[in-house]
C-alpha cells in the first residue's frame, strides 16, 4: 500500500517524529500525574476544595486546543521554545481525567474500611498508603489512561506551533493535499494511543485490588 | 487482681455530643468497670454508637470528658489511645484488598513486632475465634458473613488490647450465625476478661452478653442495670423493652418474670 512505502522510505524521519511525540506526550503526562493525583488526593480529603479545582480543571478542557497553544505562545520563557510550550498545554489539559479519577478512587473506598481503620489507629498517612491508594489504584490508572489517550491526539495539534511531532506529517499533508503524507503522521499516533491505552490498561488490572 | 477499688476502665464524666443545634448526647455519666461487659441497649438514634466512638474518640465530646484507664482520652496520644482499644463494627470493614492474615497481623505489624511473632499472633487469634488456619491466606470476599465477623473480632484483638468496643457486632448475621458467635463470644470473654462495651438494640443480646445493661433514649442515659433488674424494672423505658421481647426473652430465660 501506497501510505505503508511512503512511511517505509520515510522511516527515520517518522522514527524521529514519533520520537518528538513520545517526549511531548510522556513529559505532560508525567507531568500531570505528578499534580494531578496529589491534588486529587487533597479535595478527597477536602470536600469545600472538590468544586473550584474540578471546575478549574474543566475551564481548561473547555479551551480548544489550538487557541490555548496561540494565548500561551507570547508568554516569555514558555514562547523561547515551542516544545516547552506545548507540554505545559498538554499538562493541563490531562489534568482533569488524573483529578476526577483520584478523587472519585478515593471517595469509592468503602466508608465502613475506614472506619475500621481509624479505629484501629492507623494514622491517616498509613490509611492514605495502606488503604486509599492501593484500593483506589486501579482508577486513578485509569484516568491516567484516559489523559495519555488525549494527549497522544492533541499533541499533533502542537506542531501547529514548531513544537514537532507525528503533527508535523499532518499539518505538511494538510498543505500538499497528500494523504499520504497526512497518514504516516495519523497511523503512528493511532498506533501510539493504541499501546499506550493496552499498556496502562495491562497495569490496570495487574494492580486491581481483590 | 488485687481487691481495692480499681479505677474504672472507662469513665463518662458529664459528657455531650452536639452536632449544629442536635444533641446527640446529654451529660452522660457513666463507668465501666475493668473485666465488665457493658451493654449499651436502645434505638437506632439513641446515642449508643456515639458513645461508643467516643471512648476511642473517633468523635470528641463538646462537653465533659471520657476516661480511659482513669487519664482524659483527651491528653492520651489519639494513635495509641486507638491501638489500646479493639473496635468491632457491625460491616466489619476489612481491608478488601489484604488477606485474611494481613488484616489481623496489621496493627502488630505498624507496632514494629518482628514477623515470627505476627506470624505466631495470627495463627493464635484465628484458633481463638474458631477459624481454620488455612483460612489465613484467604481474601475477605472469599469468607462468609461469619467468617468475616470473626476475623473482624480477631483483628481488634490482636495486640492484645484490655478493651473491646463492639458496634452490633453480630447486628448483620443470620440467626443461627449470631447465636453461635454470641456463645463463642461468652466462652471468649470468660478466658480473656476483657472491658467490654457494646452497642445493640437486641435485648435479648444485651441479656445475654452483658453483665449489665446501660438503656439509653434520645441521648439520655435512662438506667443502668443488671440483666436480672431489667426484667422486673419498673421503669417506663426498660418495660417498655421487655415488653416488646416478651415472648422471646421468656421463651430464654428460666426464671422470667410472672
Amino acid at each position: 500500500m501506497n501510505v505503508f512505502r511512503f512511511i517505509l522510505q520515510n522511516r527515520s524521519q517518522v522514527l524521529e517524529l514519533t520520537g518528538e511525540h513520545l517526549w511531548l506526550v510522556g513529559l505532560s503526562t508525567l507531568f500531570a500525574t505528578l499534580i494531578g493525583i496529589p491534588l486529587g488526593i487533597v479535595i478527597a480529603h477536602w470536600p469545600r476544595l472538590n468544586k473550584p479545582v474540578l471546575a478549574g480543571a474543566n475551564i481548561i478542557q473547555t479551551v480548544p486546543s489550538l487557541a490555548l497553544f496561540g494565548f500561551l505562545l507570547p508568554v516569555p520563557w514558555l514562547g523561547d521554545r515551542a516544545d516547552r510550550l506545548a507540554i505545559l498545554a498538554l499538562t493541563l489539559y490531562a489534568l482533569l481525567p488524573i483529578i476526577r479519577n483520584t478523587y472519585t478512587g478515593i471517595r469509592g473506598v468503602d466508608p465502613a474500611v475506614m472506619e475500621a481503620g481509624r479505629g484501629m489507629g492507623l494514622t491517616e498517612s498509613q490509611l492514605l498508603l495502606q488503604v486509599e491508594l492501593p484500593l483506589a489504584i486501579s482508577v486513578i490508572l485509569s484516568g491516567v489512561r484516559t489523559a495519555i489517550v488525549i494527549s497522544v491526539g492533541l499533541a499533533t495539534i502542537a506542531a501547529a506551533i514548531g513544537a514537532g511531532g507525528l503533527g508535523e506529517f499532518i499539518f505538511r499533508g494538510l498543505a500538499m493535499v497528500d494523504n499520504r503524507v497526512i497518514l504516516a503522521g495519523a497511523v503512528p499516533a493511532a498506533m501510539l494511543a493504541l499501546l499506550a491505552d493496552i499498556g496502562v490498561g495491562w497495569l490496570e488490572r495487574r494492580l486491581q485490588p481483590r | 487482681m488485687p481487691p481495692t477499688p480499681a479505677t474504672p476502665a472507662i469513665e463518662f464524666r458529664n459528657v455531650s455530643y452536639q452536632v449544629a443545634e442536635t444533641h446527640v448526647l446529654r451529660s452522660l455519666t457513666l463507668q465501666v468497670q475493668p473485666g465488665e461487659t457493658l451493654a449499651l441497649l436502645g434505638r437506632s438514634g439513641s446515642g449508643k454508637t456515639t458513645t461508643l466512638k467516643l471512648v476511642n474518640r473517633l468523635l470528641s465530646p463538646t462537653a465533659g470528658e471520657v476516661l480511659v484507664n482513669g487519664v482524659p482520652n483527651l491528653n492520651a496520644d489519639v494513635t495509641r489511645l486507638r491501638r489500646s482499644i479493639g473496635y468491632v463494627i457491625q460491616e466489619v470493614g476489612l481491608f478488601p484488598h489484604f488477606t485474611v492474615a494481613r488484616n489481623i497481623g496489621l496493627v502488630p505489624k505498624i507496632e514494629g513486632w518482628p514477623e515470627p511473632r505476627v506470624r505466631a499472633r495470627v495463627e493464635e487469634l484465628l484458633q481463638m475465634v474458631g477459624l481454620a488456619p488455612e483460612l489465613a491466606s484467604r481474601y475477605p470476599h472469599q469468607l462468609s458473613g461469619g467468617q468475616r465477623q470473626r476475623v473482624g473480632v480477631a483483628r481488634a484483638l490482636a495486640a492484645d488490647p484490655q478493651i473491646l468496643l463492639m458496634d452490633e457486632p453480630f447486628g448483620a448475621l443470620d440467626p443461627l450465625t449470631r447465636d453461635e458467635l454470641q456463645r463463642e463470644f461468652i466462652s471468649l470473654q470468660k478466658r480473656l476478661r476483657k472491658t467490654v462495651v457494646f452497642v445493640t438494640h437486641d435485648l435479648r443480646e444485651a441479656m445475654r452478653l452483658g453483665s449489665r445493661i446501660a438503656l439509653m433514649e434520645a441521648g439520655k442515659l435512662v438506667t443502668i442495670l443488671s440483666p436480672d433488674e431489667f426484667l422486673r424494672s419498673t421503669d417506663p423505658w426498660a418495660s417498655a423493652y421487655v415488653k416488646a421481647f416478651g415472648d422471646r426473652l421468656e421463651s430464654t430465660t428460666t426464671e422470667g418474670k410472672s
